[in-house]
């Protein structure tokens, strides 16, 4: 029988926070992408799209991540596709990720006063020039402490795909526990590191958000 | 490859949903009332109790925020009986739920405390009231107003996530779908099925909670006036 040191659990654990730290950026990255062509057509003139773009985020704020992943992880293998874990967990942090984001920076498409949109009309910008000019860069700007924010979510859904059986931090520590039987020890170092994963951007979020308000004061 | 969907088996098994719904209601509950008790004493801590209490309850929220429920969960169910404190898995969930909501409701009610007028406090010290009366009677209930609306879309997340206590055979929503999967190998739709449950649960909660919202918020005001 193998011992294990508290380095060996140590060690193990920061092995497995590579998957986690790989996952978050892909769903964050996908989910991005995906959440910015969704918040064009979500902003944009016609009623239908944008009525089924806000189901689709209604749909996936409305339900449990889990559910989504155990969903993702089936339903793919109904259409033929031979889902491995990872797949179906990226694909299931993907849309619930962008499904976040694009409710985020709607409102900070929102948040860009009504007389900006009427001054750029004013100079005979289109609705393309206007966006591209006027509203975006500074909707931009107001966006960036949420999204920060939101990224911290991101990291901590990665947990929940140890339960579909994808190999991250979590999923390291389930079974780090199971065999060393020190459960006290594996969990607070697997909270730990995702602490050290999460509080920096926490707190990124937070002295953001304090500058941008110092902006606006002025 | 052709696939049929096939609910028939709800036939059999439409109790076990209706009992994990029924968990997930009754844990949501507790975790609710209790988490959001638990939010406004560590609320009161960090924006106007002693710095003696603030500073444990700032690290308390940010430990709590900034790790995921999951490991909470499994921290307190498989981590805590090595310290001799040894609960069975509902109450494990439910604990686990109250320092979660708790910990996210406290920043949400810190802002709504801050957000009060400093005349109100000063209004309820003119009257001779403590600091501790001011807050209970003058602050708090405009506060709680101020943020219902985030308050009641935490609850709802907080609900929402409870989904993964079927990971220590709390037998909720998830736990039902899963035994129904176990037992008719329709993984699919028995996640479907339960997903569906949990979007008709997430409706009402909000809606419940708005209710609720306008019943406490407006019985004061006439009860003031």
């Amino acid at each position: 029988m193998t011992q294990f040191t508290f380095w060996d659990i140590f060690s193990n654990l920061l092995l497995a926070t590579r998957w986690t730290i790989l996952l978050s950026l892909v769903a964050f990255v996908g989910g991005g992408v995906l959440g910015l062509i969704l918040l064009f057509v979500r902003i944009g003139k016609t009623w239908w799209l944008r009525r089924i773009v806000q189901g689709y985020t209604e749909l996936f704020q409305g339900t449990p991540l889990l559910m989504q992943l155990f969903l993702a992880f089936f339903g793919l293998g109904l259409l033929g596709i031979n889902v491995s874990p990872w797949a179906a967990a990226a694909v299931a942090l993907i849309l619930w990720t962008a499904a976040f984001l694009v409710e985020i920076w709607r409102g900070c498409v929102d948040a860009v006063p009504k007389g900006q949109w009427e001054a750029s009309a004013s100079l005979g910008m289109s609705y393309i020039e206007q966006m591209r000019h006027v509203v975006l860069p500074q909707a931009l700007r107001i966006s960036i402490p949420p999204t920060v924010g939101f990224s911290v979510q991101v990291v901590k859904g990665t947990a929940l795909t140890s339960i579909i059986g994808f190999v991250e931090l979590t999923k390291a520590g389930t079974s780090l526990a199971n065999a060393t039987y020190e459960s006290f020890t594996v969990y607070g170092l697997v909270a730990l590191i995702y602490f050290v994963l999460c509080y920096p951007l926490s707190l990124s979020a937070r002295i953001l958000e304090r500058k941008m308000n110092a902006a606006h004061r002025h | 490859m052709q696939y049929h969907f096939d609910f028939t088996w709800l036939a059999t098994y439409w109790p076990v949903f209706v009992d994990g719904a029924w968990m997930t209601v009754r844990l949501i509950f507790v975790g609710g009332v209790l988490g959001i008790t638990l939010g406004i004493y560590c609320a009161w801590a960090r924006a106007l109790g002693p710095k003696i209490l603030g500073y444990p309850v700032a690290v308390y929220v940010e430990l709590i925020r900034n790790t995921p429920f999951l490991i909470q969960l499994f921290f307190i169910f498989f981590g805590l009986p090595s310290l001799g404190l040894r609960m069975n898995e509902v109450e494990a969930a439910m604990l686990a739920m109250v320092i979660n909501l708790g910990a996210y409701s406290a920043e949400i009610i810190r802002a709504g405390i801050q957000a009060t007028p400093k005349g109100q406090f000063e209004a309820g010290s003119s009257l001779a009231m403590t600091p501790v009366q001011t807050f209970r009677h003058i602050v708090l209930v405009p506060a709680l107003q101020k943020i219902w609306p985030a308050l009641a879309s935490q609850v709802v997340i907080v609900m929402l996530g409870s989904s993964v206590v079927s990971q220590i055979a709390v037998e909720d929503l998830t736990y039902a779908a899963n035994f129904a999967q176990s037992r008719t190998f329709r993984a699919f739709e028995a996640y479907f099925v339960s997903t569906l449950i949990y979007l008709a649960l997430a409706i009402l909660l909000r809606f419940a909670l708005m209710w609720l919202g306008t019943l406490i918020f407006s019985t004061r005001r006439r009860a003031a006036r």
